[in-house]
């Protein structure tokens, strides 16, 4: 394809096509490490560096892969690339790999990483694709840290703790006291408030959307008429 | 012709939603009125404190939703559910306890699924479980029964301040717990050794007792939901309790214990969660019954009526689909 839209595709991951508010994809990860904001950003970037790689590296292949076995491949890709970012993440912030535990390598199953592959990748270049991919991780990420962070909030009172898990000693200040003496709400914390969380999120876009619809229609009915012409002349 | 094939009631008298709510209310007076004697104020304080909340989150979340308030006001269910909420919450309570159970009952069991008739969960239980997950310190706290604290201590205990005198006791289901398999300790403890069950709450139950069988005989309830909820809870105490009486505590210890009467004639009898036909209704009591049983014999914690109802209203649709009733002129069940 020649004339790819850029603009579509950013538009598309981060809002009218998010994979965790409107396709609903990679609950398992959004719902079960969301508890805090570090754990949620460490699992969104791990997550957008493995799409964006996917992405890459499926649309260099689309062109020699068959059908037939273009799953398979797709999967030994992702697979190939989450076991680096596992490793890597296990050098690098090694506290941070053992909060996160098996979600690590649990990104291979992520559907939003294969259904890029198949729906966007295998049919576009590699540029797009990894735009694509980024915009795509980031819609994740971004809800991902926003759950994390209502969670948080929510569920001790902070924001921000242990981010020095992901950034170093030098983040360690970076906690905030929201609520200070804060007895703690375990709901938030449990299962439970990830599906209260996601749902209200989701329920909070969909307003947004019904808004702007609204707002749209409102314009065009505003908009002045053309004034309509009246024939006169022939068949009437 | 009628066009509802549901077994009706053939209600000699005008009923509305409203009637019966009131109904409900007046009948868990005695119950209320046993609490206060054994617990002091602070289930009042709960009580009115939950209605007020209910009332005002109703209104709010009506009003948003773009629906008459006066009328749905009226028809009183907020209230119930928030005094059934208010009655199952400890005496010692501080005041945020009950805002957020019945904050969270009312508007995200009740009004997000789409208010009265639609939700699927019952709503004082969604926030009881809220409520004793988020919160299992406050929430298991309990006062020992006959040692009802001044009003103003309740008070200051409802306020959120430490008074001077602590108030807490375990529970009979409490003590039952914590020392069965080993008789000698269980006829140490006096709480043990009333006339029917637990001290205290034996009396409690007795009282839900009369309000539901008032109930019963204002049919505003049904007789298939109680008798199996207490057949389902006192059957395998009975058959268990035979078999080894010091870890298995026996049926009346079960049926006058914890939220046991208030469970059965109150709480799983609620129309909306329950299932539809009087066969599924028995079926699904029976089973809210022995998974209390189950609970608070193996499970982590001392009382169940909320977690055995909730499992089993998610369970209602499928009844439902077991225990349609025959129609009319037809053989089987599913023409």
């Amino acid at each position: 394809m020649a004339d790819v839209d850029y603009k579509k595709i950013t538009r598309d991951g981060l809002w009218t096509n998010n994979p965790a508010t409107v396709q609903i994809l990679g609950l398992c990860p959004l719902l079960a490490v969301t508890g805090t904001v570090v754990n949620a950003l460490g699992l969104g970037l791990a997550t957008l560096v493995v799409l964006m790689g996917s992405n890459a590296a499926v649309s260099m292949i689309r062109g020699y892969v068959t059908d037939a076995v273009r799953l398979p491949a797709f999967v030994m890709i992702i697979a190939a690339l989450v076991t680096i970012i596992e490793m890597l993440m296990r050098a690098f912030t090694f506290e941070l790999y053992e909060i996160l535990g098996i979600f690590i390598p649990l990104i291979v199953t992520n559907c939003t990483v294969l259904g890029r592959a198949d729906a966007f990748a295998s049919k576009h270049p590699v540029l797009p694709s990894l735009v694509d991919g980024f915009m795509m991780g980031a819609g994740f990420l971004v809800i991902l840290v926003i759950l994390g962070a209502l969670r948080e909030v929510l569920g001790q009172g902070t924001l921000f703790d242990n981010m020095q898990l992901l950034f170093g000693p030098a983040a360690a200040g970076w906690r905030l006291e929201v609520i200070p003496d804060y007895p703690g709400f375990l709901l938030a914390v449990l299962p439970p408030g990830a599906f209260l969380g996601l749902g209200l999120i989701i329920a909070g876009k969909n307003v947004i959307d019904r808004r702007l619809k609204d707002a749209r229609k409102a314009r065009q009915a505003d908009a002045p008429k053309a004034s309509r012409r009246v024939r006169t002349t022939g068949k009437v | 012709m009628s066009l509802i094939n549901a077994p009706s009631p053939h209600t000699r008298e005008r009923t509305d939603t409203g009637a019966v709510m009131r109904r409900v209310i007046l009948a868990t007076l005695p119950g209320l009125a046993v609490l206060v004697w054994q617990f002091g104020a602070g289930v009042l304080f709960n009580v009115l404190w939950a209605a007020a909340v209910a009332l005002a989150c109703e209104a709010l979340f009506l009003r948003a939703r773009g629906k008459p308030v006066g009328f749905y006001l009226r028809d009183g269910s907020a209230l119930v559910t928030a005094v059934l909420l208010g009655l199952a919450l400890p005496p010692t309570a501080p005041w945020w306890l009950p805002l957020i159970g019945v904050a969270f009952a009312i508007v995200v069991a009740k009004q997000l699924y789409g208010g009265l008739g639609m939700n699927p969960f019952n709503p004082a239980m969604v926030g009881y479980v809220l409520l004793l997950i988020s919160f299992p310190v406050a929430m298991t706290q309990w006062i020992a029964p006959g040692q009802a604290p001044a009003p103003a201590d309740s008070l200051a205990l409802f306020l959120g301040q430490t008074p001077a005198d602590a108030f807490s006791g375990a529970t009979p289901l409490d003590t039952f717990r914590t020392w069965a398999g080993d008789a000698g300790a269980l006829a140490e403890h006096g709480i043990l050794q009333g006339v029917l069950a637990g001290r205290g709450w034996q009396w409690v139950n007795l009282a839900f007792l009369v309000g539901g069988l008032y109930l019963l005989a204002r049919r505003v309830i049904g007789w298939h939901i109680p008798v199996a909820f207490l057949a389902g809870l006192g059957v395998p105490a009975l058959i268990a309790h035979q078999i080894d009486a010091a870890r298995f505590a026996g049926p009346l210890f079960h049926l006058f214990s914890g939220g046991a009467m208030l469970g059965a004639f109150f709480i799983a009898t609620d129309p909306v969660s329950a299932a539809t036909s009087r066969l599924g209704r028995f079926i699904q009591a029976l089973l809210i019954g022995v998974l209390i049983w189950v609970i608070r014999t193996f499970g982590g914690y001392p009382d169940a009526v909320a977690f055995a109802v909730l499992l089993l209203n998610l369970a209602a649709p499928f009844i439902d689909y077991y225990t349609r009733p025959r129609a009319y002129g037809h053989k089987g069940a599913r023409s």
